[in-house]
């Protein structure tokens, strides 16, 4: 009786099923990224955020939001590994718990842009003519918002906190995902398979979603992460601002933003959360590019 | 089976319009296997893709076709879609990279509501020689041929009248070639299809197709019978030179050779 | 054009071709064996066959990861095994020159035809711009292009396939090489275009009694074009003839291959389809 390990049913000449051979593919693919060890490196540090911000309560000995004003701006010691900032708390609580915030940042943004994006895009690559001509000058306009000014128009219509940040950020970074979007489906277009489709009497909605959309993903998913960086950056930036998160939420941005002053003495309650930010983008951009080695290997190396 | 009267293809407009299928007419039977024959910007491909409705966006269409007695609209039923299946000449470039072969082949099943798609995509395998191992691999992992056989399966699927084929095997090799012609006459026998066969290759034509018609610059310079081409005996300069032409390398008769138009 | 009996312009013997990939070794050209000499000769096989890869390799233009082996590969005295940078730049071009399929990939797109002709003459030949320019419509003219003042300010995107191909002719022929390499330099070509480009080509060799490799998938045309044929397969020459002796070839695969064309004048019989033999690529295949 062979044993079938997963190994075995992952590099099977022949796939028995359509999970097999989609489950087949992505390891074909993962074999190839691993061959990269700086994409390694930044996939072990996202999967390293993910991981921290699953186990704060775990990793952590308070919430971060309590004040203890006698142990105000402590250097790092053995009790307090990253030291207290200016009202007392523990700054590497904070980070753990800022972690968090980070990838609910990064996550709102993917899910709101990456469809938008794609819709918009696909749909003017693919029909063309005045509706192309429309959705492009639409996006356009919004290409040219300057995120702090939409941001702080939005605060002021809204009010202050992290989800009209973040709509802030979504609404000013869809458009180059609906251009790249738009590229492919331009590309796709005249192809064959396309036209089979079209002789098959497939719907347009069906190409768009069954043929285009497939095709689209590997570019947007590593502009996505590409762009992650300057995503946080922006978020920080604007809790930076105080547009953000608002006090007392331990948002990295915002953490340097109330810290800065402190920098000459105490350095490390800017400086530390300043070095997480430094941390995850660089993570992201490193798995940005080793995405893209991987799908689209003509332009890397 | 198919009438097409005073096709006229123009694309682009103005100064750039370019005329690419000028006033064909032509006439298949049902069973009959017709072959369009041409050198490239003859307007073969473009009379073809005219009549599975391709060219909607891209070409301004003038003329009648009727194909089993519906006269073609702007639009193709979904009737039509069903009778009518193309085959494309790249192998690679007519099968979606992310899709695999199983995909490939419901999708006709699913877009018509066909029952039985799984029973539909074993049998179409079986019937162009690939077995089921086949079913869900990508087309990147299956070679030329293979892929172009998958391409005349997904043609099959819906239990089709007409087949139009596209350069189905210029770009394969001689010998694949030979598997692939042998293929499409045995379904063309079994199931009493209608070709409509466009290439640039004589000798295909010669050996798949009845009558053919032969095409330059957009119009049809002659239609003729299979044998008068065996028998070597065009009537039109340019169908003899081309004749010529394929029947490989003759030093002094390519002194001989016109420029035509 | 029969074979005279000086020495052989090239010889190439036992040459292998392989690639290590990380699905394993890939020998692309196993073992082949050949001598040109003032004639035309086919080299026709599939894809895979290696015939490609045979003629880059005799230029040395083995793409990255590709090893290089033979027992003697020799053009004019020269080893080209074991020649230098310098020596093999001197040699492609002057000595041996190439032509490639497509001449949309091969002519540089924003130089005008005039400019890339000139070029490819002044890399081999220490002339004023004068001289080069007076050659190139030469070549131009010498390619059959009617107006060769009007072609030599083109670019190579304003002129037809047929018309490019010629260029491409023209470019290779200036040097005044030994040897052209010719790898399906008429594949993207309508089929009367095909043969008025070959004409040019066939006149130019014999007047220059140069020596031509022509490597093509279309026998037919190989066969009523060239002296001599190499048939490959699977890195590995399965038969040599001549032209005139295609027909009567022994060995299965050449057979197969004959046997499974359409052919103008057949019938619609069902085509006979080549089996293939794994034993042809277990030996050297080799039938004269």
């Amino acid at each position: 009786m062979t044993e079938i390990t997963l190994r075995s049913w992952l590099l099977a000449e022949i796939p028995g099923s359509r999970l097999q051979a989609r489950c087949q593919w992505a390891f074909i693919n993962w074999l190839a990224f691993k061959r990269n060890p700086v994409a390694l490196i930044g996939l072990l540090i996202i999967l390293g955020l993910v991981a921290v911000a699953a186990l704060a309560p775990w990793i952590t000995t308070s919430n971060g939001l309590e004040l203890h004003l006698s142990e105000r701006l402590q250097p790092p010691s053995s009790e307090h590994w990253f030291g207290t900032d200016e009202l007392g708390r523990d700054i590497y609580d904070r980070i753990i718990w800022g972690s968090r915030i980070t990838l609910y940042i990064v996550a709102l943004v993917s899910i709101i842009v990456v469809p938008i994006g794609l819709v918009i895009g696909i749909v003017a690559g693919y029909m063309g003519g005045w509706v192309d001509t429309c959705l492009m000058r639409l996006t356009d306009i919004f290409l040219a918002f300057p995120r702090l000014i939409l941001a702080m128009a939005l605060v002021a219509t809204l009010g202050r906190g992290l989800e009209n940040a973040v709509l802030a950020i979504a609404l000013t970074t869809w458009s180059p995902f609906a251009r790249i979007a738009r590229a492919e489906a331009l590309t796709i277009r005249n192809s064959e398979f396309i036209l089979a489709a079209r002789v098959q009497g497939v719907s347009t909605i069906g190409i768009l979603f069954r043929h285009v959309t497939p095709l689209c993903m590997s570019s947007v998913t590593v502009r996505l992460t590409l762009d992650m960086a300057g995503i946080i950056l922006t978020a920080a930036g604007l809790g930076f601002l105080g547009l953000g998160a608002q006090p007392p939420t331990p948002e990295w941005g915002a953490m340097i933003s109330l810290g800065r002053q402190y920098l000459i003495d105490q350095w490390w309650v800017p400086t530390v959360p300043g070095i997480a930010i430094l941390v995850v983008s660089l993570g992201f951009n490193l798995l940005g590019d080793g995405l893209r080695d991987v799908f689209d290997p003509k332009s890397g190396s | 089976m198919i009438d097409i009267r005073g096709l006229n293809a123009v694309f682009g407009h103005g100064k750039h319009a370019f005329h690419a299928v000028r006033d064909v007419s032509l006439t298949v039977d049902r069973g009959q296997s017709v072959g369009l024959v041409g050198e490239s910007g003859s307007g073969k491909t473009t009379v073809l893709r005219a009549l599975a409705g391709l060219l909607d966006r891209v070409a301004r269409v003038d003329g009648e076709m009727i194909v089993a007695g519906e006269t073609l609209l702007q639009h193709r039923s979904r009737e039509f879609r069903r009778r009518v299946q193309m085959v494309f000449q790249d192998p690679f470039g007519s099968l979606h990279p992310r899709h695999t072969v199983d995909t490939i082949l419901s999708e006709p099943a699913r877009v018509h509501r066909l029952d039985r798609i799984e029973q539909r995509v074993v049998n179409a395998l079986e019937e162009v020689g690939l077995d089921a191992s086949f079913r869900f691999r990508y087309p990147h992992q299956i070679s030329g041929g293979q892929r172009q056989r998958v391409s005349v399966a997904r043609a099959l699927i819906t239990d089709p009248e007409i087949i139009l084929l596209d350069e189905p095997t210029s770009a394969l090799d001689v010998s694949v070639q030979a598997e692939v012609l042998n293929l499409l006459m045995r379904l063309r026998h079994e199931h009493g299809l209608t070709y409509v066969l466009v290439s640039h290759n004589l000798s295909v034509i010669a050996h798949m197709c009845e009558t053919l018609s032969v095409m330059q610059n957009g119009s049809i310079v002659e239609t003729m019978n299979v044998q008068q081409l065996r028998d070597h005996n065009p009537t039109m300069p340019y169908t003899k030179q081309l004749m010529t032409a394929s029947l490989g390398y003759d030093r002094a008769a390519i002194d001989a050779f016109e420029e035509f138009g | 054009m029969v074979q005279t009996l000086e020495t052989p312009l090239l010889s190439v013997e036992d040459l292998h071709v392989t690639y290590d990939t990380p699905t394993g070794l890939v020998r692309a050209v196993s073992g082949v064996s050949f001598e040109l000499g003032r004639e035309k000769l086919g080299i026709v096989g599939e894809s895979g066959s290696g015939k490609s890869q045979t003629g880059r390799a005799i230029l040395g233009l083995t793409a990255a990861g590709g090893e290089v082996r033979a027992r003697r590969m020799e053009f004019e005295g020269t080893d080209l095994l074991t020649a230098d940078q310098p020596t093999m730049r001197r040699v492609r071009g002057a000595g041996i020159s190439m032509i490639m399929q497509d001449p949309k990939y091969s002519l540089n797109p924003v130089m005008t035809v005039g400019a890339q002709i000139e070029e490819a003459f002044l890399i081999h030949s220490k002339s004023s711009k004068r001289v080069a320019h007076e050659r190139t419509l030469e070549m131009l003219r010498a390619v059959k292009i009617r107006e060769p003042q009007r072609v030599y300010k083109a670019y190579p995107h304003e002129v037809s396939g047929g018309m490019g191909q010629r260029i491409m002719i023209a470019m290779m022929m200036i040097p005044e090489p030994n040897i052209i390499i010719a790898d399906e330099p008429t594949s993207a070509l309508d089929v009367t275009v095909q043969l008025q480009v070959l004409a040019v080509l066939d006149d130019m060799i014999a007047e220059r009694r140069m020596g031509l490799i022509f490597i093509s998938h279309d026998l037919n045309l190989i066969a009523s074009f060239c002296d001599r044929i190499l048939i490959m397969y699977g890195g590995k020459i399965m038969e040599q003839c001549t032209a005139d002796n295609l027909h009567q070839a022994q060995h299965p695969y050449t057979r197969g291959l004959l046997n499974c064309l359409p052919r103008l004048d057949g019938g619609q019989s069902e085509l006979s389809v080549l089996k293939r033999d794994p034993a042809w690529l277990e030996t050297t295949g080799m039938a004269e």
